[in-house]
């Protein structure tokens, strides 16, 4: 469902979307019957010259069936709709998966920009050759990410609508998280937590590139980054 | 019986026939129904202002770069002052003092047959404290730096530094209105529960007391239970601000997500602190068109528990990405999603008391059933962010914010047309017009569902709330999203000007409106009884009590209501 509004671009976003269309449809089931019910019993119950309204008082047992068995069966679809939230959640949030050819990028919010240091080409951050880039980050298809978030001053929410993925920074704490991308292509990165008078000013771009574009990415801009560390 | 209202007039003459003053009729009584009308007509004053708020910043979004006619151009930070004080009066300013004090006030001590309320000098300070924290709050539009921006969460470090929000005294004035507004609160509840308790007429059993009366008490005491936290979160964050303090500096020590779970162990149960009250007049005013009893009543009563007490145990699913224990996650869930099942329960109920009812269409009766069809929206699409694993994408997107409008606009909005088109004659003296309520109501409803419908959709395609301006986002400048956008926005002005009918309809009513009988509606409860306005004690003699307050319709009798107060 989500994914006729926006691409689904990693493996989470499967999940999530699956999540979302079960939750859509079980509670829309329930949302059109009370509806219909309801406003079945306005137009049938309508004031008539000579007929009066019926005294049911609602306690009798019998009466209470006809709200105690939809209740139950609303506690059924809770339990449901329970495991397929915590089964998603596992996924996305609290297992953090392994690959052997798995990167690890840091993700800085500030206010107000966002700073993606990416690994170099020897695969590793905090070496000479990271990339640091404001607003831009640069990812490889189908490989495994972990990025580690913090923020250098108030809270951000590092959110990549096409990945379903959203955490917060919180200054002082780093999160380790992960993603997968599944597509390439060029998307939108927000913050989704009100970070100050520029808040709505700090729009980031993902780049999911195939493994011939990232490297010739890297290659062209890991010696600029180079000669700018050594130069500060 | 209740003290007198000092009027200011030498002893001797105090017990003789004079009419009180302009100040002591209006601004220093302390009987519970002018208090009550100090609360409605301020809290509503304050939502006027929420929505010319929203006008503002919906405008600025649908109409990027344009000037905002009323306004001007509207700044990044402008833009966040204006969302956040749209957010904090219409739950702070509007919601709480209009559905709880100005009802509550009103209805509590007419509806169990009382002269007044239990400490009516206690409630009236409660109202002066209310209304220093109203001109707190203005006097933070106005100040250098300008008015607090950084959402009515207050997340901190934002909030708690001024380097950080660049707004040090409009922070500090913003918190300062909060804190004060609660304690108000405070005294108010405290007032509430022990008159509901104490003060009823005699026969009067606990099961005999109207729902919209528990459904008030029970939502002061969640409110009473809850706020200590938040007002302790304040004071904390007023140190932070002002003292040098670090209770959430995370550079010194301190832990800025500490105020998220203070602040969301009160924010959440205050969504159910106005449902209660909400849900109580929409029971009053069903019963009263179905002319029929209340299905359940003692059912309708334990969910009203059953959710207060839940409400305590869901406040950490506003915090699923926030940086908690990811275990917690499943915790929180789970009761949140449990507390969809009393509030599922109170629906189903309302729906089956239509059932066999002899139903018209009344202005108030429209407000009342709108409230449960658009609600039943509100309640279902909650279940999407309750759910840990959806709300990772949906969490602070318009899908959030159509979610939580499609509770609190039935809740605050509805709730408060619903309660004001059904007690008016009763508080004025006056009947509405009708056919000016139905114009007003459909500009209202249609609108509504067009502002919040879209925002769902957009909410899912990934907007974000709270950020400036869209174009700068090429995937959510989409034109069918910006199309979208500017759809939710002309239906705002739609439901914004159709407010000006009810304000021509009130205000005419008031004065030239047809006198009203005592007792319009042919309703069962005790406040129908007194004269219409009622005078300062209410009745002349106290009503006794004999039944309940839902005895519509009952077989063998003419009359198809039967009051409270009627001996067999």
């Amino acid at each position: 469902m989500i994914e006729r509004l926006l691409p689904a671009a990693s493996t989470s976003a499967t999940e999530i979307d699956f999540l979302f269309s079960l939750i859509f449809w079980l509670v829309g089931f329930w949302f059109v019957l009370s509806e219909a019910i309801f406003f079945g019993l306005i137009l049938r119950f309508r004031k008539r010259e000579g007929r009066k309204a019926q005294y049911v008082t609602g306690e009798l047992q019998s009466e209470k069936r006809w709200i105690t068995v939809p209740h139950l069966l609303v506690l059924v679809c809770d339990v449901f709709i329970v495991f397929f939230a915590v089964r998603a959640w596992h996924q996305v949030k609290q297992d953090l998966p392994t690959a052997p050819t798995q990167q690890v990028v840091r993700v800085e919010g500030a206010q107000w920009a966002w700073i993606f240091t990416h690994p170099g080409p020897d695969g590793k951050l905090d070496s000479a050759d990271d990339i640091r880039k404001v607003n831009e980050l640069h990812v490889e298809v189908d490989r495994l990410y972990h990025f580690q978030l913090t923020s250098r001053d108030v809270l951000h929410s590092f959110s990549v609508p096409v990945f379903r993925l959203k955490q917060d920074a919180i200054p002082g704490r780093v999160i380790t998280g992960w993603f997968q991308p599944t597509k390439t292509g060029e998307h939108d990165v927000q913050c989704a937590e009100i970070c100050g008078i520029g808040h709505g000013l700090m729009p980031a771009r993902i780049h999911i590139e195939t493994s011939e574009q990232h490297a010739a990415w890297i290659a062209a801009n890991s010696t600029v980054s180079v000669a700018a560390v050594a130069g500060r | 019986m209740a003290e007198t209202i000092p009027v200011g007039h030498a002893p001797e003459h105090a017990h003789e026939h004079h009419e009180p003053g302009f100040v002591a009729k209006y601004l220093w009584s302390t009987d519970h129904k002018m208090i009550a009308m100090q609360y409605l007509f301020t809290g509503s004053a304050m939502a006027l202002l929420g929505g010319f708020f929203a006008y503002v910043f919906r405008s600025q979004l649908a109409f990027p770069g344009m000037s905002v006619p009323g306004f001007g151009l509207v700044s990044p930070n402008e833009y966040n002052a204006l969302i956040t004080n749209h957010g904090a009066i219409m739950i702070f300013w509007f919601a709480m003092p209009v559905l709880i004090a100005a009802f509550g006030n009103f209805l509590i001590p007419l509806m169990i047959g009382a002269d007044d309320m239990a400490f009516p000098k206690i409630n009236r300070l409660s109202y002066q404290i209310f209304l220093l924290s109203v001109l707190v709050l203005f006097v933070s539009f106005f100040v250098e730096g300008g008015a607090f921006g950084g959402a009515w969460t207050m997340y901190p470090p934002l909030s708690a530094t001024a380097e950080y929000n660049q707004t040090p005294l409009g922070t500090t004035l913003f918190v300062t209105a909060v804190a004060l507004e609660f304690v108000a609160f405070l005294m108010g509840g405290i007032n509430f529960v022990v008159t509901a308790m104490n003060s009823r007429a005699p026969g009067m059993r606990m099961y005999d007391i109207p729902i919209v009366v528990w459904m008030i008490v029970l939502a002061s005491i969640i409110f009473m239970a809850s706020v200590g936290p938040l007002v302790a979160g304040a004071v904390m964050l007023l140190f932070d601000h002002n003292l040098g303090t670090a209770f959430f500096d995370p550079k010194r020590g301190g832990d800025p997500v500490l105020w998220q779970h203070l602040f969301w162990f009160f924010g959440h149960p205050e969504v159910y602190v106005v449902l209660l009250p909400a849900v109580g007049i929409v029971a009053e005013i069903i019963t009263v068109f179905a002319r029929k009893k209340l299905f359940a009543y003692k059912t309708v009563l334990y969910t009203a528990f059953g959710t207060g007490v839940l409400s305590f145990t869901v406040w950490a699913h506003h915090q699923f990405i926030a940086g908690i224990d990811p275990r917690m996650a499943n915790v929180f869930t789970i009761t949140t999603l449990l507390i969809s099942v009393p509030v599922a329960e109170m629906m189903f109920v309302y729906i089956a008391t239509l059932y066999g009812g002899s139903i018209t269409l009344e202005t108030p009766m429209l407000w009342a059933l709108s409230f449960i069809a658009t609600f039943l929206i509100g309640g279902v699409t909650g279940i999407f962010l309750g759910a840990s694993g959806t709300d990772i994408y949906l969490h602070d997107t318009y899908f959030v914010l159509a979610h939580f409008h499609y509770t609190f606009v039935p809740i605050a909005v509805i709730g408060t047309f619903a309660g004001v088109t059904f007690w008016f004659p009763k508080m004025f003296g006056r009947m509405l017009d009708d056919r000016l309520g139905k114009i007003h109501f459909w500009g209202t409803v249609i609108p509504f569902n067009l502002i919040f419908i879209p925002l769902f959709v957009l909410g899912v395609a990934g907007e974000h709330r709270r950020i400036w301006d869209f174009t700068q986002f090429p995937e959510l400048s989409a034109p069918w999203m910006r199309d979208l956008d500017k759809l939710a926005t002309l239906s705002l002005w739609v439901m914004l000007s159709f407010q000006i009918v009810f304000l021509v309809n009130f205000f005419w009513s008031l004065r030239r409106g047809p006198k009203a009988p005592k007792n319009p509606w042919a309703s069962n409860t005790l406040e129908w009884t007194a004269d219409s306005p009622p005078p300062h004690g209410n009745w002349k003699e106290l009503p006794t009590v004999y039944r309940g307050p839902y005895e519509y319709s009952v077989p063998g009798r003419e009359q198809d209501y039967w009051p409270q107060n009627v001996p067999n």
